[in-house]
C-alpha cells in the first residue's frame, strides 16, 4: 500500500486538491459577494441578473460546468489560461479551468449564504443607516456586509466543505488531484480497492473536519450580539 | 381557476406515469425461445460495440453474432448485456453473461479469474491524428505536442511513463478527445488502434482523421468465458472457421474500413486458441 501511494504520487495529488480548494474558495467568495451585492442592490436589472445567475448555476450539475468550461473556453474558443510554450501547459491550463469551474459553481451558494446572513440583521439597521443620510454603498460596506459576513460564517463554512469535496469532479477534464490518483491506483492495483477507498475517505475527513471545527468556533466568537 | 390548473396537472402526471409503465416491460416478451445466449459487449464504443435504440452495431457485435451462429444461436436468440471494463470478470463469474466481446485484452492477471477464447484480433496502442498532419509519425515525434487519452487508463499511463516530454490532456471519454482533436487543441489521440478506427469511422468525422499505423503495444482481443465452461474451445473452433472462410476480413472491412484500418499485418490474422482453461 505504501509503495502504491508513492508510485502514484498521492501526496502531490493531495497538494493539488488543496490548491484547487484554496483558489476555488477564494474566487467563489469574491464572485459570490458581488452576486449578493447585485441581489441586494436597489437596481432592478442587477437584482434580476444576480437571481438568474444563482438559479441557473445552482441547478446545473457541477460535472456539466466543469466539462463546459473545458469544452467551450479551451476546445472551441481556444482561450489558453496557461502559456502554450511552457512545459507544464496542459497541467496549468487544466488546473485553472478547474478552479474557474469550481468557483463559478460555488459562487451561487456563497451568494445565498450571504443573503441568509443579511436576513439576520434587523431591518431597522438599514433604515437607520438611510436616515443618517448614508448612500447605498456606504450602508452596504459599513452596516450591512460586516454584519452579514459575521452572521453567515456557518453557512459559508458548509459551502467550503462542499467545495472541498466537489473538487474531485474536475477529474472529468483530467486535472490531477485526489480522485484522479484514486482512479489510476484502482486501475493498476484492483487488489487494494478497499484500502485505496479508505485512504481517500480519510484524506477528505482530515481536510474537512478541521474546517467544520474552525467555522463552528469562529461563528461563536464573531456572532453579532443582539 | 386554481382547481382547473390542479386537475390538468394531475392528468398530465397520470399520463406520464402510464407511459413510463408501458416502456419498462420489454423483459417479459421472451415467449417461446427457450434457448438464449447472453452476450456482453460495450454499448458506447462506436465501430466496436454501439447500441443505438434497439440496434446493435460494431465489430465486436458482428463477431459475436457470427460466433453465436456457429454455436447454434440465431440473432433473435442473443440477449445483449452491457459489460463496462471494470465489471467484466465479475459478470462472467456471476453468470450475468455467457460470453464477452468487448475489446477485452487477454492478460495474465485476467486469466487468473476467467478464460479466453480467441484472440480474434491483435490490436495495439496507436495514435490518431488529423488527416492533414504529416509531423506526427510515432510516439517519438510527440515531444512538446498535446496528446489526449482517458484519465487513469492503461494507454495514458504508458505514455506518461515512457514519453515524459508529452503534454497529456485527459478526459472521461474518448469522444471529448475527438472533439478537441477536431478543434485543433490537441494534436493526437491515443489508445488501441481498433478503438481509434471506430471513432475515425464515425460518419460525423469521415475523412478528418487518420491512424499513424505504427502500433507500439500488443493487445490480444479475446472472448471472455467463465472458468470451467466448455464454451471456450467451441468459440475457438467457430473463430477458426470464420478466419478460414473469409468472414472475419469482411467484418473488419464493414466496421472499421471507413477509417482505412487494417489490422497490423505483422501480428494478424490472430490465431485463436491457447488461452482456454
Amino acid at each position: 500500500m505504501l509503495e502504491t501511494i508513492q508510485e502514484y504520487d498521492y501526496w502531490a495529488a493531495v497538494v493539488n486538491t488543496l490548491e484547487l480548494t484554496l483558489w476555488g474558495a477564494l474566487w467563489a467568495l469574491v464572485l459570490g459577494t458581488v452576486l449578493a451585492i447585485m441581489r441586494l442592490s436597489p437596481v432592478r436589472v442587477l437584482q434580476w441578473a444576480g437571481a438568474a445567475y444563482v438559479t441557473i448555476v445552482r441547478n446545473t450539475p457541477l460535472t456539466m460546468i466543469v466539462v463546459a468550461a473545458n469544452l467551450i473556453i479551451w476546445t472551441q474558443l481556444k482561450i489558453n489560461l496557461a502559456d502554450p510554450q511552457s512545459s507544464t501547459y496542459i497541467v496549468d491550463n487544466g488546473m485553472r479551468l478547474g478552479i474557474l469551474a469550481v468557483a463559478v459553481y460555488h459562487a451561487a451558494f456563497v451568494c445565498e449564504a450571504l443573503r441568509a446572513g443579511v436576513n439576520t440583521i434587523p431591518l431597522g439597521q438599514a433604515e437607520a443607516a438611510r436616515s443618517l443620510g448614508m448612500t447605498f454603498p456606504q450602508s452596504l460596506t459599513q452596516v450591512i456586509l460586516p454584519q452579514a459576513f459575521r452572521g453567515a460564517i456557518t453557512p459559508l463554512g458548509n459551502a467550503l466543505i462542499a467545495l472541498t469535496k466537489n473538487t474531485t469532479v474536475v477529474v472529468a477534464i483530467g486535472v490531477a488531484q485526489v480522485s484522479h490518483a484514486m482512479r489510476r491506483m484502482i486501475e493498476f492495483r484492483p487488489d487494494l480497492l478497499f484500502q485505496i477507498f479508505g485512504l481517500v475517505a480519510l484524506t477528505f475527513v482530515a481536510i474537512t473536519l478541521p474546517m467544520g471545527l474552525v467555522t463552528g468556533w469562529a461563528a461563536k466568537k464573531w456572532a453579532v450580539q443582539r | 381557476m386554481r382547481k382547473t390548473t390542479y386537475r390538468i396537472a394531475a392528468a398530465v402526471a397520470a399520463a406520464a406515469l402510464a407511459l413510463t409503465a408501458c416502456g419498462g416491460d420489454s423483459g417479459s416478451s421472451a415467449g417461446g425461445d427457450s434457448k438464449k445466449i447472453k452476450i456482453g459487449t460495450k454499448f458506447d464504443q462506436p465501430g466496436l460495440g454501439l447500441k443505438e435504440g434497439d440496434n446493435m452495431t460494431g465489430f465486436d457485435v458482428d463477431v459475436a453474432k457470427a460466433v453465436a451462429k456457429k454455436l447454434g444461436y440465431e440473432e433473435n436468440q442473443i440477449e445483449w448485456v452491457e459489460s463496462p471494463s471494470p465489471q467484466r470478470e465479475t459478470m462472467l463469474d456471476a453468470g450475468t453473461v455467457d460470453l464477452i466481446f468487448a475489446t477485452y485484452s487477454i492478460t495474465d492477471k485476467r486469466k487468473e479469474k476467467v478464460q479466453f477464447g480467441g484472440p480474434y484480433l491483435v490490436a495495439g496502442q496507436d495514435l490518431l491524428v488529423r488527416a492533414d498532419d504529416t509531423e506526427i509519425t510515432g510516439p517519438d515525434a510527440l515531444t512538446g505536442k498535446v496528446l489526449c487519452s482517458v484519465s487513469g487508463s492503461t494507454p495514458a499511463e504508458k505514455i506518461a511513463k515512457e514519453y515524459p516530454g508529452v503534454q497529456l490532456q485527459e478526459y472521461d471519454t474518448y469522444s471529448l478527445c475527438v472533439e478537441a482533436l477536431a478543434a485543433g487543441q490537441v494534436q493526437a489521440l491515443t489508445t488501441d488502434d481498433a478503438i481509434l478506427a471506430g471513432y475515425a469511422a464515425q460518419e460525423k468525422w469521415a475523412g478528418q482523421f487518420k491512424l499513424v499505423g505504427k502500433p507500439f503495444s500488443e493487445e490480444l482481443y479475446g472472448v471472455g468465458v467463465k472458468k470451467g465452461s466448455d464454451l471456450c474451445e467451441k468459440v475457438n473452433t467457430a473463430l477458426t472457421e470464420l478466419f478460414d472462410d473469409g468472414s472475419m476480413d469482411k467484418i473488419v472491412a464493414d466496421n472499421l474500413g471507413p477509417a482505412n484500418y487494417t489490422p497490423n499485418p505483422a501480428t494478424n490474422p490472430a490465431k485463436p486458441g491457447g488461452h482456454c482453461g
